[in-house]
């Protein structure tokens, strides 16, 4: 009855070792030219011919579980014996941490024997034979459709729902306000930041700390061409705020030949061509403090913005939205330098009500 | 004094008098004359001069002018300091091959000895920083876990968190560090090499570049201790994202289209 005819495979002298013929093979007309040829012939694997084949793929399965296993043990025993500070010389690594490395070889190699042996398992000893699964109409029968309406009906009006209007509308006015709870519990995502953006740890007679030696900075510290990074006085590291503090008050000072400032204001807001600017970038907030001596450029290592310190920080390049703010300053009268006041616009990444 | 006044008109007297003024002038001249050793000193250091300027001339006069005053190709050199001569020319980035967005470090023109010379004669020309002493830049007497804060706020911006270096604009570049010479290193950030701002003992001390010193001495070099493994560049987690996407998801395709193309089937088709 099948569409061709099967041949009795040939496999020499382990032939005996054959399943029963199958029969796979789908009904079609002998007329239609688009007949559905059905299923190739099932073809058989070694092992399922040669019991020996099959022995072979059961040891070399059960050789890699058992490689897991030791894996697995080598890995216990390397975390006990193996001093988290030893450094071994392993080619083509380098000097590596010796733990580290015997961690992930033990661990990789248990877990890649426990897939491999899977794997081989699978495509070697577990039955490879194909078995259709015809698909069937998804709709349900007449009946069950009729019953199941019917059963709807009944509970609805047993309920009374469409009888007792009251009940229905409170419920639809009680389910409907419900969400309001999680709404208004939205409020507490704050607090709002009020004028916090706005103000900075500068005020008027800052010290200006440099923030590799901790001590205030005086105009002879700071030559021509060189990049001091700095913060203002009365911040300590261990502060409770001090890195929501520091995000907006950290600062550079670069100090310019006085001919080679273009901008009038900037170089009046400096000190005889000490120019201390925001170093917190004002597209996303990094710290923008690559600064080229020679060009007098400081660039933002995110998104590449350009400042120019030598015309107001101008945005030469990127998407920052507008200059680094300009810290004024001065030098009191013990020869320090200090701020003259907060910065005049707020530091950092724009916001909306920035203006 | 009779005896004395008696003789002053002898026909003698006139050269025994100026025969003491004479040993008076050389004995006052002896006592406050320099020493001999500063004497020594000196010829030496001006000979270095001496032979600094003739390779100067030979080597550099081209561009830098030929007094060291600079000229359109070349900045001025007054001022610049030893140390800055020593770091240019020892790590060949000057001489200059050809002229481009900045120098690169090649294998050095000159030996140790004429850039001593050079930078000799570079230095009399106006004061500037000297070549630091060994002790100032021993990576050994550094706080390596100081040093690392200290480069992070300052150097790290341009150099990557453990000097792996990276880009700036119009093709200028922050080097990385990798086995760079400690002295080299103390040099740069004294001078502020072509881009690279200075950091002067003002504003930086020698114990604070010391500490940045054994940084880079502990992370960026080639007997340096990588624990995990691959750096990958140690250019931080876009490179290991990129690596772990690309070779390692696609080893593990590999790896799924192999053992699927693989037929089980004892006879071959």
């Amino acid at each position: 009855m099948t569409s061709h005819d099967e041949p009795e495979p040939q496999h020499g002298a382990a032939g005996e070792h054959l399943p029963e013929h199958r029969s796979d093979g789908a009904l079609t007309p002998a007329d239609d030219p688009f007949a559905d040829p059905g299923l190739p012939p099932h073809e058989h694997r070694r092992q399922d011919i040669d019991e020996r084949a099959a022995k072979r793929s059961e040891r070399t399965v059960a050789l890699l579980f058992t490689v897991s296993i030791l894996a697995t043990i080598g890995f216990i025993a390397s975390y006990v014996a193996i001093p988290i500070d030893r450094i071994v010389y392993i080619w083509p690594f380098g000097h590596v941490s010796g733990l580290n490395f015997s961690l992930g070889l033990t661990l990789g190699l248990a877990l890649f024997c426990i897939g491999a042996g899977a794997v081989h398992w699978a495509r070697t000893l577990m039955s490879d034979v194909e078995t259709p699964d015809e698909r069937h109409p998804i709709e349900a029968t007449p009946e069950v459709r009729a019953h199941v309406f019917a059963e709807f009906r009944k509970g609805a009006a047993e309920s009374q729902i469409g009888r007792r209007k009251l009940v229905r509308n409170t419920m639809l006015g009680a389910v409907a306000v419900v969400p309001l709870a999680g709404v208004v519990l939205l409020r507490d995502l704050g607090p709002l930041p009020h004028d916090k953006l706005r103000h900075t740890k500068w005020k008027a007679g800052s010290l200006i700390i440099n923030e590799s030696t901790m001590q205030p900075l005086r105009p002879e510290d700071i030559t021509v061409g060189s990049l001091t990074q700095a913060m203002p006085e009365g911040m300590s590291p261990h502060d409770e705020d001090f890195h929501v503090e520091i995000a907006k008050a950290a600062v550079m000072l670069v100090r310019l030949q006085p001919d080679d400032i273009k901008d009038a204001k900037s170089a009046e807001w400096g000190h005889e061509g000490i120019l201390c600017y925001s170093k917190i970038c004002t597209h996303i907030g990094c710290p923008a403090t690559l600064y080229e001596q020679q060009t007098h450029h400081a660039l933002c290592p995110c998104h590449q913005s350009t400042f120019d310190l030598s015309d107001g920080a101008r945005v030469l390049f990127g998407p920052a939205g507008h200059a680094l703010p300009q810290l004024r300053i001065t030098v009191n009268d013990d020869g320090f330098l200090e701020a003259r006041g907060d910065f005049d616009e707020p530091p950092g990444p724009s916001f909306w009500e920035r203006g | 004094m009779k005896k004395l006044s008696a003789r002053r008109r002898h026909p003698l007297a006139a050269l025994v008098v100026l025969l003491l003024a004479l040993a008076a002038t050389g004995g006052l001249y002896a006592a406050f004359a320099p020493a001999g050793e500063a004497q020594a000193d000196n010829s030496a250091q001006s000979l270095a001069i001496e032979e600094g300027r003739q390779l100067y001339d030979v080597g550099c006069s081209s561009c830098h002018g030929s007094n060291g005053q600079g000229g359109s190709d070349g900045p001025s050199l007054v001022g610049v300091g030893a140390a800055s001569v020593d770091f240019q020319v020892a790590t060949g980035r000057m001489p200059l091959q050809q002229p481009g967005p900045q120098a690169p470090a090649k294998p050095a023109v000159y030996t140790q000895a004429e850039i001593d010379q050079l930078a000799a004669f570079i230095a009399s020309l106006g004061p500037g920083p000297a070549v630091p002493d060994p002790d100032v830049y021993d990576p050994a007497q550094g706080d390596v876990a100081r040093g690392g804060e200290l480069f992070r706020s300052n150097c790290s911006q341009c150099h990557n968190f453990t000097g792996e270096g990276g880009a700036l604009t119009h093709g200028k570049e922050a080097p990385n560090l990798y086995n760079v010479e400690p002295r080299h290193i103390y040099e740069a950030m004294l001078t502020g090499p072509q881009n690279m701002p200075s950091f002067p003992d003002t504003t930086l001390t020698e114990q604070d570049k010391r500490d940045i010193i054994a940084w880079l001495d502990e992370v960026n070099t080639s007997d340096s201790a990588q624990p995990g493994g691959f750096a990958l560049g140690g250019y931080g987690p876009v490179g290991e994202g990129l690596f772990a996407w690309t070779i390692g998801i696609g080893a593990l395709i590999a790896v799924a289209v192999w053992i699927g193309a693989r037929s089980t089937k004892a006879r071959k088709s």
